[in-house]
């Protein structure tokens, strides 16, 4: 059994010439609960439905639990629950007779199926409802249902998009209550675009914006840097080692990396905000005597990011 | 941009075995699923209702004429009209609603295979079509009582109508594959069909090439045989090509999701 439950290499996905992702990679080990943050429309969706073989990748790779998503699907799709954003349902069956036809298609059979109906009913709190046509269930007894589904299979990794979106304020708190516990056992990838969720739920963040993962840390180190966090972008020709290490050797930098994406290889220079390094940073690339091609300001900032994130939800507050 | 194609899964020659238990086990799921959801909605038993009432005239108009033939041709030609509205009704929801509810994305994302979906669903829509012929056969058994009709020519055109009614069905289904819309799908299935069925009216007035090939598509012309009790290979092999050119080209566009 390989440790890294998900692993993501160079993953781009172009709609026609829309970019919706750009040269994503990360792992997630076995037993990890990793969140990915990002505004509306920046890619979370595209990534999952790649995760979980519903779209090909433009180029890269991804494969769960060693099986690549594209040459090993059906592999692959063997080892995941997930829940699209918008919940899957058949609205005119009833909760147990959805979860009766998802866990056939899914190879299991007779008493064992109706053990793990049972269970999956126990764990996201349906009891009263089993009997129900699903078209009568509240919003949030819908995403139970969805979640039901997911893990009816006993999946090894559970990706889930936007778990919380729609449903009323009690039932929110409910729902990460619930995705907190399936953490506890299982890998777990979640998307979200509430900051307050990924906190409550995730021990790993990623972000990603406008395609591309901006930054990846834990949720406390990430809050920091949210609030106060100015990111420069830089394209320096040079040996990569060297740059990074005297980029992180500037004064007001808090952290470098080097980001090779589709439209050319790149460094993300990040320092507190209201610290604009671009002088500092010509000045050293021109004593090392490497190439400056491009240096700017990222349009948009890990604090606008932030700014897009909704900190308290949007949804909780409407409802009240 | 490169285009990866979803490669078969690798089949040992000892997986063979397993392989088509896996496919056949998918493809029942699908069926059942399928079949109990047209069996406990209303909407079944309408387009039933309302294809039984129609057929039901005509068998009755083609018996009430001054010397009656006891055959089951006289409602089963004019039949063929009234397939070309039950099958869209029938097939209009099977994938435009998978893909409205977002289900097909579930589906997609199970272990199963695209083809296992399509086949499974079109075998659920065949069903319906015996269960709707087995309704019919009470005019057949009318027949019988009353009169001393042929029985080659009954098993022939029920056959026929069989045959007839699937590749209906087989366009339907594509049709639905097409869109989210249900009455989209049946729009454009009845056009389909509809066109398909005129071009025999076509045929009978042009001549030469043009003729052949609208004859040779016409839906309708390769079914008068079976109505006369003619059982006619070519006949036989027009219907099924029918049915897996449209379910081949049904599974490719479901498929074709995994490309784009």
């Amino acid at each position: 059994m390989p440790d890294t439950m998900i692993e993501v290499n160079g993953l781009t996905k172009y709609y026609g010439e829309h970019l919706a992702v750009d040269n994503i990679s990360f792992h997630v080990e076995k037993g990890e609960v990793v969140g990915f943050l990002g505004p509306n429309g920046s890619g979370k969706t595209t990534t999952m439905r790649i995760l979980t073989g519903y779209l090909p990748p433009s180029t890269g790779a991804a494969s769960i639990a060693g099986h690549d998503t594209m040459t090993g699907s059906l592999e692959a799709r063997r080892h995941i629950g997930y829940l699209p954003e918008t919940v899957p349902l058949y609205t005119d069956m009833t909760v147990e007779d959805y979860l009766q036809f998802l866990g056939t298609i899914r190879g299991m059979r007779g008493p064992y199926l109706q053990k793990r109906i049972d269970v999956a009913i126990e764990r996201v709190k349906l009891g009263d409802y089993r009997k129900s046509l699903i078209h009568k269930l509240s919003k949030g007894y819908r995403q139970r249902t969805g979640l039901a589904q997911a893990i009816l299979h006993e999946p090894e990794v559970l990706i889930l998009d936007e778990p919380t979106v729609g449903i009323d304020p009690i039932q929110v708190v409910e729902t990460r209550e619930l995705i907190k516990e399936l953490g506890r056992e299982q890998t777990l990838l979640l998307s979200t675009h509430i900051l307050p969720e990924v906190s409550a739920v995730c021990e790993r963040v990623l972000i990603i914006n406008e395609g591309i993962l901006v930054a990846e840390d834990t949720p406390d180190n990430l809050a920091v840097r949210l609030r106060g966090t100015e990111q420069v972008q830089a394209e320096i020709r040079g040996p990569s080692a060297d740059v990074i290490r005297e980029l992180r050797a500037l004064e007001g930098v808090t952290s470098a990396r080097y980001i090779d994406t589709a439209t050319g290889p790149r460094y993300t220079i990040e320092s507190p905000s209201g610290n604009d390094l671009r002088e500092k940073i010509a000045e050293m690339v021109v004593m090392h005597g490497w190439g400056l091609l491009q240096l700017s300001v990222v349009p948009m900032s890990l604090e606008e990011i932030f700014l897009e994130l909704t900190t308290a939800d949007d949804e909780e507050a409407s409802a009240r | 941009m490169n285009r990866p194609t979803v490669s078969m899964p690798r089949v040992s020659p000892g997986g063979v075995k397993t392989y088509l238990a896996s496919t056949w086990r998918n493809t029942f799921a699908i069926f059942w699923k399928e079949s109990k959801t047209y069996f406990t909605s209303p909407m079944a038993y309408i387009i039933g209702g309302v294809f039984l009432a129609i057929t039901g005239y005509l068998f009755v108009s083609s018996i009430s004429v001054p010397f009656p033939e006891a055959s089951i041709r006289g409602w089963l030609e004019p039949s063929t009209t009234v397939f070309i509205l039950w099958a869209p009704a029938i097939t209009m929801r099977l994938l435009a609603e998978e893909q409205k509810l977002g289900t097909l994305e579930l589906l997609m994302t199970s272990p199963i295979r695209d083809y296992e979906i399509v086949l499974g669903k079109f075998a659920a829509v065949l069903a319906i079509l015996f269960a709707t012929l087995v309704l019919t056969l009470f005019y057949s058994i009318m027949l019988f009582l009353y009169g001393d009709p042929d029985f080659g020519p009954l098993l022939t055109g029920y056959l026929g109508i069989f045959l007839f009614g699937g590749a209906s069905l087989s366009i339907g289904m594509l049709a639905s594959s097409l869109t989210s819309n249900q009455v989209v799908a049946a729009i454009v299935s009845f056009g389909v069909l509809l066109l398909m069925l005129l071009t025999q009216q076509a045929a009978d007035i042009t001549s030469g090439l043009a003729a052949q090939v609208l004859e040779g598509v016409s839906l309708s012309g390769h079914f008068e045989d079976f109505s006369r009790g003619i059982l006619d290979t070519n006949n036989v092999v027009y219907y099924l090509s029918v049915m897996a050119f449209f379910l081949f080209l049904t599974i490719r566009n479901v498929e074709s999701r995994r490309w784009r």
